[in-house]
C-alpha cells in the first residue's frame, strides 16, 4: 500500500527523522493559510498524487490532453520536454502559494509514472524552502536474496535511482543490516562519511539514519525512498521528499496506516475487488480472465497474449473461493467495458469445481452477460462443475485445456468485434 | 526414494482451525502418518482422531514427530514456524499465506545456524507421490515417478503435474517453494537435493516475475548440475509495479521481469517452456536432449 507524501512525511517525522515544516492543502485558500502560517520566504507546492516525477510532469484540464502530452513528451527518454508546468512550484508569497495550488487543485497531473490517464490532484503540500547544499539519496528495502533489510545510499539525488545503478554503479552504496541488532552506529557513521556529510554533522546523520530504520521496521514498511535527501547549508541532514510503502500483510497491526489509504489513487475494480478479498489488478486488454491461484493467473494472462489477446485484467479468486466470492469476481470482470470475452481458468485442488461453477451461475443471474464466455474445468469434481455448467442453460464455450480456452476466448473477442 | 518426505515421516499439524483439520483429514487419507497436532491450552485433547498437544516439543517427544506443517493464521504464523525450529523439527512446511515481511526476517535470523528446513510461507507443501503428502494439493494428480518439481506457485504447480501425469511422467517429490519475498527452501537449496537424489532424473523448476532467485537458480545449475531441467517463468504479460498475487511476484525498479529470468535460465542451457500449456512436453525434450 502506498501513501502520500505529506503522510509518509508525518509517519517519518514521528520517528524522528528531519522533514521540512509543511502542511497540507486542499483549497487554494487552506493554501495561503498555510503559507502565511508557515511564515517562510521561499515555499514549494508540491502536488499529491502516488506517483513520481511530478516536477518534471505536466498539470493538464482534461484526460485527452493528458494522454497527448503523456505520448508526446513522458512516456520514453529522449522525448521533447513540454512547456507547461508541472507539479511542483517554487513560490514567494502566499498569494502565490494560493495561486499555484489553484492552478493545481481538480487537475490532472500526468508525469512519467502515471501513464497516459495522470492522476487528479486534490491535495497539495506547502512547505517551507530549505537551502540546499548537495541532493543526495537514501533508501531502505529488503534484500530478497538475504531476507535482511539493506539501507542504499547514493551521491547521486534527485535521480530515479535504477538509472544511477545503471550507469554509476560505484555511486551507490548498500548496507546491509543485522535484524538482530538493527543499523548500528558505526554502519550508519560509514554510510555517512562515504556520502562526504561533513565530520561536524555525522552524528545528527547517524540519528537520521536510525530513525529511518526504526520507522521502517516498525511501520512494517516495504520501502522508504528519500529522494532527494538534502543536505543543507548548514550540514544537516532533510527529508526533502519521502516515498513510502506498506506491507499489505501487516496492516492488520497497523491500523492507523490502513487508514491512509486513499481510494482515488487505486482502481475502483481493484477497491471493490479488495473488499472481497479477491486479488484483481486492472490491464488494458479485451479478455476478461478469472483464475485460482496467482501463478495460474499470470500464466493464463501470459496464454492469452501468446493467443493474439490482450489479457484485460489479473484475477485471482484464491483457493478458498466460495461461490459467493466467485459471484463478485465475475461481476467485476464484467464491468470493464473492454472486455469483449472472459476465459474461466480453474484447477481445482482445495478448490472445487463445482463450487467455482455454482458461482458462475450465480453471478449470470444476477448480471446480463453479453460477451462470450470460455470455461476450462480441471481437477477436483470437475465432472460435477461441468455439469453444473452444462446444466444452467448459459452459453458457455467449453475449452480442453489453457491453450484450447485461450485460443476459443481471443477467437470469440475477434468474431465480436 | 525421494527428497525430505517419504513413508516413514511422522507430521505434526500445527494450526488446528477448519482449514488445519481438513487437510490433516487430507493428508492422512493420502497415506501420511498424521501423528499429532499442537493447540496451546488443549492439550490432551483428540482432534480428527489425533492426539493434541500444548507444545511443538512435546508432539516431538511423544509422537516422534519430525516434520511440522502450519496453518496458523499469519498474526501467529512466524511464532509457530520459530516454535517448530526451537523444538528441534528437521522440517517446517508452511501454508499460511500473508505473513509480513518483518516477521519472516526475523524468522530467518532465527533459523541461522539451526537444523531446521524451512518450506514456504505461502506454498501448497510438499508431496512424495504415492508415498506422503504434507499440504494442500490435491493428491490424485499425482504419479510415482523419477521428475522432481520445484515451483514458487500452487495451482502451477498443479497443472505442471496434470500435463507430466498425462504424458506418463511421474514424479519423484515436489516441493511448492511459496510465492513470498523471503521463504525458507529457495530453488538452489531444492535443485540441490533433487541433484543428489537417487532416484529424481530430470526437473522442473516453475519460477514467476519478482526477485532474482532464478538467475541465481539458472548460474547454479550451468555451474552444479548434472540433470536436466526444465523451467517455465510466469507473468510476461505482468504491468511493472504491481503486485501479482503473491508478495513476491513484483516488477519493481526494472528488476525481476520475465524476459530477463528466460534468457538467464536459456543461458545456462535449460529449455524454457514458452507456454503454460507446453510444461510437461518441455521437461520431456529436455530429457531427450539430455539422453
Amino acid at each position: 500500500m502506498n501513501v502520500h507524501e505529506y503522510q509518509g512525511k508525518e509517519l517519518l517525522a514521528r520517528y524522528g527523522v528531519a522533514v521540512p515544516t509543511g502542511k497540507v492543502a486542499g483549497s487554494a485558500q487552506e493554501a495561503r493559510e498555510a503559507a502565511t502560517a508557515l511564515g517562510s520566504e521561499v515555499l514549494v507546492v508540491k502536488a499529491q498524487i502516488h506517483a513520481g516525477g511530478r516536477g518534471a510532469g505536466a498539470v493538464v484540464d482534461n484526460a485527452e490532453e493528458a494522454g497527448r502530452l503523456f505520448a508526446d513528451h513522458l512516456e520514453k527518454e529522449g522525448l521533447p520536454a513540454h512547456d507547461l508546468s508541472g507539479g511542483v512550484r517554487l513560490v514567494r508569497s502566499a498569494d502565490e502559494a494560493a495561486d499555484a495550488a489553484e492552478a493545481m487543485l481538480g487537475k490532472l497531473l500526468v508525469t512519467r509514472q502515471t501513464g497516459a490517464g495522470g492522476r487528479r490532484v486534490s491535495r497539495v503540500l506547502v512547505e517551507e524552502g530549505c537551502d540546499i547544499a548537495r541532493e543526495l539519496y537514501m533508501s531502505l528495502l529488503l534484500d530478497r536474496a538475504t531476507g535482511r533489510p539493506v539501507m542504499m545510499a547514493s551521491t547521486e539525488g534527485g535521480m530515479e535511482i535504477e538509472k544511477v545503478a545503471e550507469e554509476t554503479p560505484g555511486r551507490i552504496m548498500r548496507q546491509e543490516i543485522d535484524p538482530a541488532v538493527g543499523l548500528i552506529d558505526g554502519q550508519a557513521r560509514k554510510v555517512a562519511f562515504w556520502l562526504g556529510i561533513p565530520a561536524e554533522g555525522v552524528a545528527e546523520a547517524v540519528v537520521f539514519m536510525k530513525s529511518l530504520y526504526a520507522a521502517w521496521l516498525e511501520l512494517d514498511a516495504t520501502m522508504v525512498e528519500i529522494n532527494p535527501l538534502v543536505q543543507t547549508g548548514a550540514g544537516t541532514l532533510l527529508a526533502l521528499d519521502a516515498k513510502v510503502s506498506f506491507d499489505d500483510n501487516a496492516l492488520f497491526r497497523q491500523p492507523d496506516i490502513a487508514g491512509l489509504r486513499d481510494d482515488a489513487e487505486e482502481d475502483p475494480k481493484e477497491t471493490w475487488a479488495g473488499k472481497y478479498d479477491l486479488s484483481y489488478i486492472a490491464l488494458d486488454g479485451n479478455i476478461g480472465c478469472m483464475v485460482n491461484g496467482a501463478g495460474l493467473a499470470m500464466a493464463t494472462m501470459d496464454i492469452i497474449q501468446a493467443a493474439g489477446g490482450r489479457p484485460a485484467n489479473f484475477c485471482d479468486v484464491g483457493g478458498g473461493a466460495t461461490a459467493e466470492r466467485v459471484a463478485e469476481a465475475f461481476k467485476i470482470i464484467l464491468s470493464d467495458e473492454n472486455v469483449e470475452a472472459v476465459f474461466i481458468n480453474i484447477f481445482g485442488g482445495i478448490m472445487k469445481c463445482d463450487v467455482l461453477a455454482q458461482g458462475v451461475v450465480d453471478a449470470a443471474r444476477d448480471v446480463e452477460i453479453t460477451v462470450p464466455l470460455v470455461v476450462r474445468l480441471e481437477g477436483t469434481n470437475v465432472d460435477q462443475g461441468k455439469a453444473i455448467i452444462g446444466e444452467s442453460g448459459l452459453n458457455i464455450i467449453g475449452a480442453e485445456d489453457m491453450a484450447d480456452g485461450a485460443a476459443k476466448a481471443v477467437q470469440a473477442a475477434e468474431q465480436r468485434a | 526414494m525421494s527428497i525430505l518426505l517419504d513413508s516413514n515421516s511422522r507430521v505434526v499439524t500445527q494450526g488446528l482451525g477448519a482449514t488445519g483439520r481438513f487437510h490433516l483429514n487430507g493428508c492422512r487419507e493420502y497415506g501420511t502418518s498424521m501423528v499429532a497436532g499442537v493447540r496451546p491450552g488443549k492439550g490432551g485433547q483428540t482432534a480428527e482422531d489425533t492426539p493434541v498437544f500444548d507444545t511443538v516439543a512435546e508432539a516431538v517427544d511423544k509422537e516422534g514427530a519430525n516434520i511440522s506443517v502450519i496453518y496458523v493464521p499469519p498474526p501467529g504464523a512466524a511464532d509457530a514456524i520459530m516454535e517448530a525450529a526451537d523444538a528441534g523439527i528437521p522440517l517446517v512446511v508452511c501454508i499460511t499465506e500473508g505473513i509480513p515481511v518483518t516477521d519472516m526476517i526475523r524468522v530467518q535470523r532465527f533459523l541461522e545456524g539451526r537444523d531446521t528446513r524451512l518450506i514456504g510461507p505461502n506454498c501448497p507443501g510438499i508431496i512424495t507421490p504415492g508415498q506422503a503428502k504434507v499440504g494442500i494439493m490435491p493428491g490424485y494428480i499425482h504419479e510415482p515417478g523419477r521428475v522432481g518439481v520445484i515451483s514458487r506457485s500452487g495451482t502451477l504447480t498443479y497443472e505442471a503435474v496434470h500435463q507430466l501425469t498425462q504424458l506418463g511422467v511421474g514424479q519423484s517429490t515436489c516441493i511448492g517453494i511459496g510465492g513470498d519475498p523471503i521463504i525458507g527452501t529457495g530453488f538452489i537449496d531444492a535443485l540441490d537435493l533433487f541433484n543428489r537424489d537417487p532416484d529424481t532424473d530430470a526437473v522442473m523448476m516453475i519460477g514467476e516475475i519478482g526477485g532474482n532467485a532464478e538467475e541465481l537458480a539458472a548460474a547454479w545449475v550451468q555451474e552444479n548440475m548434472t540433470k536436466p531441467v526444465a523451467a517455465f517463468i510466469a507473468g510476461k504479460t505482468a504491468p511493472p509495479g504491481k503486485r501479482m498475487g503473491h508478495a513476491g511476484a513484483i516488477i519493481s525498479g526494472g528488476q525481476g521481469t520475465a524476459a530477463d529470468k528466460e534468457a538467464a535460465l536459456e543461458a545456462a542451457g535449460m529449455p524454457v517452456a514458452p507456454s503454460p500449456a507446453e510444461l510437461g512436453v518441455t521437461l520431456v525434450m529436455a530429457m531427450q536432449r539430455a539422453a
